[in-house]
């Protein structure tokens, strides 16, 4: 335990030096600031439910950014520190190798949960500051999608653990990286919605397109946070859905924490049985 | 007493290539021993295989009592190593680099000021890494192998890019730790540096352990000739070749030295035949030296007589 603190704090202080903690969270403020207030602007009703409109529209920034930042940290934490010598040297000392992978999770999620909190909660607090009334279930339903946010970085995170750990070199790393996010955030989507267009609903059940979804983490993201609660999901276009997508909220975080798990435990195998 | 590091049989394959064929042995604590060998003769495969950082093919590697490469780390806090291309972590400070080696092996952070000052770092500590020279970088890998006072320290070629000065606090340093008792393994191409300072030697030849004992001990083997060096002046140089002829061979260096190439046992009988003859000016012997005798196995390996 104590070494993964240690090992841990040695990635928040290299963040911290490297400035990957002060660029994510001024680019995650930056932008979050920026769809608060472009986004209610053209309705002119900032007041009201003000941060259920700012909620649909920061979830959708989360799916495309939060992924690319944590496999942009992630993708180079093992295969790059071995191509550096680092690695070597580390293992060398009274750690584990799941020690290590475990340390540097906790330091990476460290780091991206800071820059969310505070970046999208700089957005919360200057909509609040504009006089716009928010009521407690806003407050929670915003609360949660923090939340989740962190989840779904953490998911990433590990994702990029297990691309690290398996690649031969960086470039490899890289490469996987940028088409795992291709395919989680983009293809996917699109592929399914394809997908159900051409079947019109013949072969693929309400159960089969509900685990459909839960194979892509950002699918089950979205769903958190667009049909988890009501007062959001009038926004979000999704109440239909909501109501029939069978999915609740227990559910798909089940799913999120599974997707945090398994990519962790197959990268921490993958990395124990690798030759340095 | 029972050894710091012990190897049995150990055989380790990397593919079709055999880094490492059948090698036994024993290191005593309080010893100094060198492992030399050509470039990819498995000197640093055998040093990562002493760390558990790879596993033996065949074998078993015992280290301070325990297998390294079992996953139990008691053993690993009491060992330091410096692995051949040291590298750190280019964004934090010297001193942070420290205290996070220093935290992992469960020492106090407080104590690294010293080591920094002890390498010669002590006025670049707060500088980041990543500005560091190479001869620099080397001095911290050396400080973090320190930590700890180890009980066994395996160090794969430390004193490449020490500058002189440093080179020779590094011996005094590994003197010290060997005087309190700790077993120093250090691999290296300067053979001339190890020759006095070393217990023991341990020649490797494409994965072979081809030698392994004490310089002397290695001189004795090998049956190396010693060569004698006898000044004389111009005239009675040409009479030397007749008075020492039946025991060695003789080459003329320039115009007033011979040097004679003798067996090591009869030595004394031709200093005994210079002072006999009086025409000598000065004498010098040369024993071989551990470049002649890493020469020597490597030859014998090749053509085994
Ligand atoms: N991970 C590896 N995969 C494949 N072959 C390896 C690996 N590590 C070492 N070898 C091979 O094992 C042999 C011994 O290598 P090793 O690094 O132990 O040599 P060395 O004695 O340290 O050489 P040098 O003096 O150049 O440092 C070489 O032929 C090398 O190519
Ligand atoms: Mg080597």
């Amino acid at each position: 335990m104590r070494n993964i603190l240690i090992v841990a704090g040695k990635e928040i202080q290299e963040g911290l030096r490297n400035r990957w903690v002060l660029a994510t969270t001024l680019l995650l403020a930056g932008l979050a600031l920026s769809l608060t207030f472009l986004g209610s602007a053209p309705t002119g009703n900032v007041g009201v439910r003000a941060l259920d409109v700012v909620i649909v529209s920061l979830s959708s920034l989360t799916i495309f950014l939060l992924p690319l930042i944590a496999l942009l940290i992630s993708h180079d934490a093992i295969v790059g520190e071995m191509e550096r010598g680092t690695m070597l040297l580390m293992l060398s000392y009274p750690i584990g190798r799941w020690q290590v992978m475990l340390g540097k999770f906790v330091g990476h999620v460290a780091i991206l949960a800071f820059a969310t909190v505070l970046g999208y909660g700089a957005a919360a607090l200057a909509l609040a500051l504009t006089g716009a009334v928010v009521d407690a279930a806003s407050w929670l339903a915003f609360a949660s999608m923090i939340g989740s946010s962190i989840l779904l970085g953490a998911i990433f995170i590990a994702i990029g653990y297990l691309v690290s750990a398996l690649a031969r070199d960086r470039g490899t790393a890289a490469g996987l990286a940028i088409g795992i996010w291709l395919l989680f955030v983009l293809i996917y989507d699109m592929a399914l919605l394809g997908l159900l267009v051409v079947d019109q609903g013949k072969i693929i059940s309400g159960g089969a397109l509900n685990a459909l979804l839960l194979l892509n983490p950002t699918d089950a993201y979205r769903l958190f946070n667009l049909t988890g609660f009501a007062s959001v999901s009038t926004f979000a276009g999704m109440a239909g859905l909501a109501g029939t997508a069978g999915l609740g909220p227990r559910v798909l975080l089940a799913t999120l924490a599974a997707w945090v798990f398994l990519p962790l435990a197959l990268a921490t195998f993958a990395f124990s049985r690798r030759e340095l | 007493m029972t050894a710091s590091i012990n190897l049995q049989d150990v055989t380790r394959r990397f593919g079709a290539i055999e880094a490492v064929r059948a090698v036994s042995l024993a290191l005593p604590p309080g010893e100094t021993v060198a492992l030399v060998g050509h470039n990819g003769a498995g000197k640093t495969t055998l040093m990562k295989l002493m760390l558990g950082l790879i596993h033996p093919t065949a074998g078993t590697v015992q280290v301070l009592g325990e297998n390294p490469a079992a996953g139990q780390f008691a053993a690993r806090r009491r060992l330091g190593y410096l692995p051949e291309s040291v590298a750190f972590n280019t964004a934090l400070t010297a001193r942070e680099t420290l205290a996070f080696y220093a935290r992992l092996k469960r020492e106090p952070v407080a104590r690294m000021g010293d080591l920094l000052d002890r390498v010669g770092l002590g006025a670049a500590a707060d500088r980041r890494v990543g500005t560091y020279s190479k001869g620099m970088r080397q001095r911290l890998g050396l400080a973090q192998a320190l930590i700890g006072a180890p009980a066994v320290m395996l160090l794969d070629e430390p004193t490449t890019g020490l500058d002189p000065a440093l080179r020779h606090s590094f011996y005094e340093i590994i003197q010290e730790l060997r005087d309190r008792g700790a077993t120093v393994l250090l691999s290296s191409h300067a053979l001339t540096e190890l020759e006095e300072r070393a217990e023991r030697v341990i020649i490797m030849n494409r994965g072979i352990m081809v030698a392994n004992g004490s310089v002397d001990d290695l001189r004795r083997i090998a049956c190396l000739p010693v060569r004698i060096r006898i000044a004389a002046p111009a005239d009675s140089l040409a009479a030397i070749p007749e008075w020492v002829g039946p025991i060695g061979t003789c080459r003329r260096i320039n115009g007033h030295v011979v040097e004679v190439q003798v067996g090591l046992e009869q030595k004394i009988e031709v200093l005994k035949r210079s002072v006999a003859h009086g025409t000598v000016d000065d004498l010098d012997i040369v024993p071989p030296t551990l470049d002649d005798l890493y020469a020597h196995f490597l030859m014998s390996q090749e053509m085994p007589a």
